[in-house]
């Protein structure tokens, strides 16, 4: 049995992504926690994240989330969630200009205006969008064409080019997930993204952390 | 690639039962909302709105227990809405398991709550619910008023102008009923929707009059809306969420299948 955290820094309701957690790990124990002696005794860790990245890079920082992440990230396979993955980057563009972990290299850009067959794209970007896989095991049995529910006005831009594992497209193409040895993350939900995602949970829960 | 559109089936939901009535009134029973959702779910639906109707004079513990087993079981987003007052209500229905929160009446009341709320938990979890009904006389332009009341109270606020303003505060969805269709199975205003498409840039839900495949269709492709919501033709058999995708797949939309 394996011990799986999903980190709260009291940003939002994690209810549903530990539930879906819970759901394709039915016999690991999963703790929604703050506390960093458990996220360091976890096999695998959640960093989820909504709302906006100002909010949640103090409220990270104020739990000592960023040090535990820091120290954690590389040691076992960790999967950050939207705000989660965007906070990973070096600098957020949302809520003036946010400084954030630093721990993968890129920004965080907002979507401009933007236009798609003569009319103008609305932001968020809200609904089920294909997102463009690159080979991974965090794709095991996910069709190509698979839908994931997207929930955000700012995309990420990572500068490591080989840690993008897939592209999304709305307006401009943008990066949807990335990859760097145990790390994952993803700009969509997928504890939102109904069968698909729970598949995406599945893999990341078997996923031995080795590409 | 792009965006599909979004087809979201409502549960209009009264002490713990879903139920749907014509123009709100006569109301009938159509189930248990954790089993519904579910159903939905397994069916494709892309989403599900869950609005208690009674909100307003009972208690809200049976909400929030409703919210949460469907939250626990329905992995697909879940906008929740009815007699949210504070940014207190807000909380605790997000805390419960619900996505987005939609915002009805205490907007005209209390047009601070949506700003506060949004700035507080992100515009993408605040919907506004547009409530709005023809008011303007057969010979003049076309012009919608905002109601309360399930459609019985006039508030004299210009529903074009209510929207542009809720989007201005936060609001990072609007859902748009005309109270003229509601429960009619006449279709969408589609006018309506046209008009408030022109005038913001948040992403908008048609809703009130769906009574066959092609009012959905009639929604996205005339009414330019990013997602359709429909009860009754759901609740009672008489199409499947199958059916209503293939429909608007049928028709050249972008659906998830």
């Amino acid at each position: 049995m394996d011990r799986i955290a999903v980190i709260d820094y009291g940003m939002g309701n994690l209810h549903s992504a530990a539930k879906a957690v819970q759901k394709v790990a039915p016999n690991d124990e999963v703790v929604v926690t703050s506390d960093v002696s458990v996220i360091e005794s976890a096999d695998r860790i959640f960093f989820p994240g909504v709302g906006a990245i100002g909010d949640c890079m103090k409220a990270i920082r104020e739990a000592g989330i960023d040090r535990v992440l820091a120290d954690q990230i590389y040691q076992k396979p960790t999967f950050g969630i939207c705000v989660g993955m965007q906070s990973l980057f070096d600098h957020s563009e949302e809520s003036g200009g946010v400084d954030a972990l630093g721990i993968l290299p890129g920004q965080v850009l907002k979507f401009g205006a933007m236009h798609e067959h003569g009319k103008p794209l609305k932001v968020p970007h809200m609904g089920w969008n294909q997102v463009t896989q690159v080979e991974h095991p965090i794709w095991h049995n996910i069709r190509p064409d698979a839908r994931f529910y997207f929930v955000h006005s700012y995309y990420v831009n990572a500068l490591d080019r080989d840690s993008v594992f897939g592209k999304g497209h709305y307006g401009i193409e943008f990066d949807a997930l990335v990859a760097v040895e145990n790390l994952v993350a993803c700009q969509f939900h997928p504890e939102k993204s109904g069968n698909d995602g729970l598949q995406l949970i599945k893999n990341f829960v078997d996923w031995n952390g080795q590409c | 690639m792009s965006l599909a559109k979004r087809l979201i089936p409502c549960l209009d939901v009264e002490n713990g039962r879903v139920v749907k009535g014509v123009n709100f009134v006569d109301i009938r029973d159509a189930g248990c909302p954790l089993e519904i959702a579910r159903r939905y779910n397994e069916a494709g639906a892309d989403e599900i709105t869950f609005l208690d109707i009674t909100a307003t004079h009972e208690g809200r513990d049976t909400t929030y227990k409703t919210v949460e087993a469907i939250a626990s079981e329905v992995f697909i987003p879940l906008t929740v809405g009815g007699g949210v007052r504070s940014v207190d209500d807000v909380r605790a229905l997000l805390h419960s398991g619900a996505d987005k929160v939609s915002i009805n009446s205490a907007a005209i009341t209390n047009p601070d709550l949506v700003s506060d709320a949004a700035a507080k938990f992100g515009n993408q979890c605040i919907v506004v619910a547009i409530d709005a009904k023809r008011v303007s006389g057969a010979n003049e332009p076309a012009r919608w008023e905002i109601f309360t009341h399930g459609g019985r109270k006039a508030t004299g606020i210009d529903a074009l102008k209510w929207s542009v303003e809720m989007t201005a505060r936060g609001a990072g969805e609007l859902l748009v009923t005309s109270m003229d269709r509601d429960g009619t199975k006449n279709g969408f205003d589609l006018e309506l929707m046209t008009k408030i498409n022109e005038l913001v840039s948040v992403p908008t839900i048609a809703s009130g009059g769906v009574g066959n495949l092609q009012h959905l269709v009639d929604g996205v492709q005339k009414g330019g809306a990013d997602a359709v919501l429909a009860a009754s033709i759901f609740h009672f058999g008489e199409f499947t969420i199958a059916e209503a995708k293939q429909a608007m797949a049928n028709a050249g939309i972008e659906v998830r299948l």
